[in-house]
């Protein structure tokens, strides 16, 4: 069954993880869920290139950690934080792409 | 060797963000065995490294040191600061310093301290560099002299080890420059043979207050209590609780990998770590490893100036303009470029157009946006500031007056907030050094020092 992401996930942010690479983040609500996408890997790095509309080698991580039910995503930022051109020094506010994001449960 | 409890009160997530009254006094009454701070970050950017100045409130970071002091000295409790003013540089110390001594002398409170500096000489990493001891970190290039020397304040990230040498000279307040977050909270611990893997650990949830709880916040005080094999998570305001969820989830926030977090000197390994409610809104947290690195290495980060700035705001509403925005702007810039060159001035242009992909720039996959009003930000980066304000104000007052096809308001393309237009920035900086040193051990107290004042209370 295809559900949205935002029926399945109680948090989707992102934030840096250093002036250079971006984080996100996505915490499922249901371990069952959680395990359905690990399982067949849904939430790889050539789709979230793909939403991003970034070369995969921008892609640096995927990892999936169980404790939290959750699925990291490292990637590059496009300017350093803070850096001329630069528009979110933070980086807390690049996770909308992610919304569209749909699973198979 | 077995240990009582040992209790580490966090009062805030960074010194300066406030916390209640309430929850901090109920982690007083617990008796805490230290009360540490992390007082900094890179998150805000590289401007207040670079300038030397924290970003941090100091009516906020005076009032949170006010109620801090006021219990912790007359009860002996030490008092730990770690990344001191925001960035941890020797202008950012000082200015944490002059607050402590400020309220010592209101309050008359009378206490050895000790301040660790973290600026790093700069012949010292030129020398690194040409040892082959510096590595770039992710997104940065390999380090140079030259970018050494063009940067304004480098500073290297310090582990425990100078504040174990502080609390060996009976320090009661530590104010330290730049510093691995988890320091300050774990030094004594570990110092009293404590797992220094589970006093890392309890240090990167602590250093974050009550994020790592539910409902999250970093205005709110926890109480860490240590054990030989693991260590308790406790809210200090009924409206909040530690749960398994919650403190998981605290792994991911702001890392890489929440499976290895390195540091000076080594590596927490959470691959085995199990986290466990334990009721009354308590976690427990075991199983974390520690994995010494060979050789020792510490993080430097330096800013550098580069250039300066200034910026207009103005939005527009005219939804002819905002349809062919593109297009309008690209012809904008075209007699701008054309001008500016004409006149033998240089810089960086950017425009930033919020309501289609401000937020985003490159990364916005939404290509046809429908908003009615659009805000345009001109942002103009030089070597000067009077190149700055030039870039600034041709480009400004060329988009105002732009007779684009199809225009039918004919009396102005933008609605400026202010009278002036155009505004200074502060001078602009980038991030230039973000790499690893290695040291070696031996060195480790040389490279950040230990200075000792005893500060007298209210002179008569």
């Amino acid at each position: 069954m295809k559900k949205s992401i935002l029926e399945v996930a109680k948090v989707i942010r992102s934030k840096n993880c250093s002036p250079f690479e971006l984080t996100l983040d996505i915490i499922f609500r249901d371990q069952k869920d959680y395990a359905a996408v690990k399982n067949d890997n849904q939430i790889n790095a050539k789709r979230i290139a793909d939403l991003y509309n970034v070369p995969l080698s921008q892609i640096h991580k995927v990892i999936y950690f169980d404790p939290a039910c959750a699925v990291k995503i490292c990637m590059a930022r496009p300017v350093p934080s803070g850096s001329p051109g630069d528009s979110d020094v933070y980086g807390a506010q690049q996770h909308a792409p992610l919304l569209a994001l749909s699973i198979d449960v | 060797m077995s240990h009582k409890e040992f209790k580490i009160l966090s009062p805030t997530a960074i010194l300066g963000y406030g916390f209640p009254v309430s929850s901090f006094m109920r982690g007083i009454n617990q008796q805490p065995d230290v009360i540490a701070v992390d007082a900094g970050s890179v998150d805000p950017g590289p401007f207040y490294l670079g300038h030397g100045k924290s970003f941090t409130d100091r009516t906020g970071v005076k009032r949170d040191l006010q109620y801090i002091l006021k219990e912790a000295i007359p009860r002996g409790i030490p008092v730990i600061i770690g990344s001191a003013g925001g960035s941890g540089a020797e202008p950012h110390l000082q200015w944490c310093r002059q607050i402590v001594e400020e309220l010592a002398a209101e309050e008359n409170l009378i206490f050895k301290m000790g301040l660790i500096a973290a600026d790093i000489q700069k012949d010292l990493i030129c020398q690194a560099i040409g040892a082959g001891k510096v590595h770039p970190l992710m997104g940065i290039d390999p380090l140079t002299e030259q970018t050494v020397a063009g940067s304004s304040h480098i500073v290297a990230q310090m582990g425990i080890e100078p504040f174990i040498e502080a609390i060996r000279q009976n320090c009661q307040v530590i104010l330290a420059g730049r510093a691995y977050d988890p320091a300050p909270f774990a030094a004594l611990p570990v110092s009293r043979g404590y797992s220094p893997a589970l006093a890392l650990h309890l240090g990167k949830i602590l250093e974050c207050a009550a994020i790592a709880a539910e409902p999250g916040s970093g205005a709110d005080c926890v109480l860490g209590i240590l054990k030989d094999d693991c260590f308790i998570l406790q809210a200090l305001s009924d409206e909040r609780r530690f749960t398994r969820e919650s403190v998981a989830a605290h792994s991911l926030y702001e890392k890489s990998d929440p499976y290895c977090l390195p540091g000076p000197g080594g590596s927490l390994d959470l691959g085995r770590v199990v986290f466990e409610d334990i009721g009354s809104g308590q976690v427990r947290v075991s199983g974390t490893e520690f994995i010494p690195a060979n050789p020792y290495t510490v993080k430097l980060e330096g800013a550098r100036c580069c250039g300066y700035r200034t910026i207009t705001l103005a939005g527009v509403r005219d939804p002819i303009m905002i349809q062919n925005i593109d297009a309008i702007l690209t012809e904008v810039r075209r007699r701008t470029d054309q001008l500016l060159e004409k006149q033998q001035i240089s810089g960086r242009l950017t425009t930033h157009i919020y309501g289609k992909n401000g937020v985003m720039g490159p990364l916005e996959p939404v290509r046809t946006s429908s908003a009615h009003e659009i805000g345009i930000l001109i942002e103009a980066v030089s070597d000067t500031q009077p190149q700055a304000d030039t870039i600034c104000s041709i480009m400004r007052s060329t988009l105002l007056h732009y007779g684009y096809p199809g225009r039918i308001a004919t009396a102005g393309n933008l609605a400026f907030p202010f009278s002036p237009s155009d505004i200074q920035t502060a001078p602009v900086y980038e991030f230039s050094i973000y790499h690893l040193m290695e040291i070696k051990p031996d060195d480790i107290l040389k490279l950040f020092p230990v200075r000792t004042v005893q500060v007298q209370g209210a002179r008569l």
